[in-house]
């Protein structure tokens, strides 16, 4: 706070020229630089622990590519936890893209109209979903939640529940979508979800910093009210950031089913569990207003960075359920600490 | 020719008549204070101005012409501005965010049209350097005192050439110092040539800034002069019933 009273006036000017907090402070004071502090200390405790296996070229593509379709999935989470919302349905509308590309592929269709299909089957559970939201007004929790029985349910019926991997001449080109390679060095590749991955999160980045979209998606999760108050199309936007969710997850699905040359119909089952924990501990709020294409993109890392080193340490697969578990609960506890110290 | 002008305005919510028949008008520059008890009809009236509801009986003009609004935008679009009692804050953005929300400045062609943060931000500044409050823009609003956060609300209906701000308890929760801010903040506003409606409960704050006050009861007006020609024993005795009508 500045001067009392009687100096004010000469002060006024002076004080509105401080600039506060530049990026570098507001980045370090973020859960996403905590967290990325974090995942790079695993890593350097892991390459020592482990040199012959953590430190490797094909670890690290096959870590980095594994947890880019989650990656991808909680940046549109992120969108959806900053109005306030949450969408559980992500992982059945994998399932349900996933069938609809193979479908596609086996009925002969060129591999770009898979793609298309896929990302319209996601795109249309998505507008339900947001329809449902923002016009008839019922929870989120509770309409994704019926979309998550839906769009797997629908999956499994247009599969015929049969795993689709015949795909006809738009096979190789739908594939190569997914299990694409971009070669850096001779033995030293990135794997094209992960690139997918790195060129959505900096779009999405700019869109929360730069466009009256992302500044109105999170002033609807700080405050619904005052965003529809001062001329914010609120139903507009809670149906866009739905599809939004709904289509990353679609394309996290078509990259999917490229890299396993197959579709089936369980393809996502408690991804939304992965997606959600991802935004979270990167630093999304789920009371709203709050998140970061960043976020979304460490956050997964961190899981699958964590998922790979309990491997790597002879720990039962079956326990990695319980670690994210427990990093989100311990992401969400985190938030609560901030937010009521912030207050 | 009066700003605003209510003719024979009345709201009914079923068989509740919530307004009735109210009369008034208001001037450029002139501050009304609009009081009553809780239930008098004070935030229905203020709604019907602001276009939250349209009114069921009844005309309303401003400059002259008569409107008809559907939404609060409507009525921003012609000049009102309404500075709720929660202020329509969002905690999460910062003050400039705040200033422009719902109508941020963007550069750029097409469709990429970007946000201009220092456009904003040296906007707001100026605004809130012309309401001498210390506010600093890019400053998040949970951060701030009572009395900033009334200076970006303020600072909001500054943004456009409003005509008429209605103001709705801004003094009601914040601390004394702050209420000495805000109630600055108004008169700078008249001076500014803008008419202000101020509901408010606080007698002491109505007989500090206004120029006539207006009370109501169980939806009807019953009194409406110039603050000189009142007391506040008066107005209380209006507010409650114990004087009929002045």
């Amino acid at each position: 706070m500045a001067s009392d009273a009687p100096q004010a006036n000469v002060s006024i000017e002076s004080v509105l020229g401080v600039q506060q907090h530049n990026f570098w402070q507001r980045f370090t004071s973020s859960q996403a630089f905590w967290v990325t502090v974090a995942l790079i200390v695993i890593c350097i405790v892991m390459s020592w622990l482990q040199p012959a296996s953590f430190a490797t070229t094909e670890n690290f593509y096959n870590t980095t590519r594994n947890f880019s379709f989650i990656g991808i999935m909680a940046l549109g989470m992120t969108a959806v936890i900053a109005t306030g919302g949450i969408d559980l349905s992500v992982g059945s509308i994998m399932g349900l893209t996933a069938v609809s590309c193979g479908l596609t592929l086996d009925a002969g269709y060129p591999g770009w109209a898979a793609v298309i299909v896929g990302l319209f089957a996601g795109g249309v559970a998505g507008l339900i979903n947001g329809i449902i939201i923002a016009y008839l007004g019922l929870s989120p929790f509770v309409t994704t939640l019926g979309m998550l029985a839906i769009a797997r349910s629908v999956a499994v019926v247009l599969s015929g529940n049969r795993m689709l991997y015949k795909f006809g001449p738009g096979g190789p080109s739908f594939k190569a979508l997914g299990s694409g390679a971009w070669r850096i060095t001779p033995n030293f590749e990135l794997s094209s979800p992960l690139l997918f991955l790195i060129v959505f999160t900096f779009l999405l980045g700019v869109v929360y910093k730069m466009t009256s979209w992302g500044r109105h998606v999170l002033a609807i999760g700080g405050n619904e009210h005052a965003a529809l108050l001062t001329g914010v199309p609120v139903n507009r936007i809670k149906v866009q950031v739905y599809v939004f969710s709904a289509l990353t997850a679609a394309f996290a699905a078509i990259l999917s089913v490229g890299w396993a040359g197959s579709a089936i119909n369980a393809l996502g089952a408690s991804y939304e569990l992965l997606a959600i924990s991802a935004a979270v501990i990167g630093g999304a709020n789920l009371m709203g207003g709050e998140a970061s294409a960043y976020g979304a993109f460490i956050g997964a890392a961190l899981i699958f960075v964590i998922r790979n080193s309990l491997l790597m340490a002879g720990v039962d697969s079956n326990w990695q359920g319980s670690f994210v578990g427990l990093f989100l609960i311990g992401a969400v506890y985190l938030g609560k600490l901030r937010g009521a110290k912030r207050e | 020719m009066p700003i605003l002008e209510l003719n024979q305005v009345s709201k009914h919510f079923g068989a509740i008549h919530a307004l009735n028949e109210v009369d008034m008008t208001l001037a450029e520059g002139e501050v009304l204070g609009l009081m009553g008890d809780n239930g008098a009809g004070k935030s229905t009236l203020v709604k019907v101005i602001a276009g939250n509801f349209p009114p069921t009986h009844g005309e309303i003009r401003l400059s002259g012409e008569p409107v008809h609004f559907h939404k609060p935008v409507e009525a921003r679009e012609k000049g009102i501005e309404v500075v709720y009692q929660d202020l329509a804050l969002c905690n999460n953005l910062s003050a400039a965010a705040n200033v422009f929300l719902g109508r941020e400045v963007k550069r750029g062609a097409g469709p990429f049209r970007w946000l201009d943060h220092r456009a904003m931000a040296k906007r707001a500044g100026e605004l809130f350097a012309e309401l001498k409050s210390e506010t600093r823009p890019r400053d998040l609003v949970r951060q701030m005192s009572g009395g900033q956060r009334q200076a970006v609300a303020i600072a909001r209906t500054r943004l456009s050439k409003a005509r008429l701000v209605l103001m709705d308890e801004p003094t009601a929760a914040i601390s004394v110092r702050q209420v000495a801010e805000v109630l600055d903040l108004i008169r700078r506003l008249k001076d500014a040539g803008m008419a202000i409606i101020l509901i408010s409960h606080r007698m002491p704050d109505v007989f500090a800034v206004c120029d006539r006050v207006m009370v109501m009861r169980r939806g009807n007006k019953v009194a409406d002069k110039p603050i000189k020609a009142t007391s506040p024993e008066e107005v209380t005795g209006l507010i409650t019933g114990a004087i009929h009508t002045a």
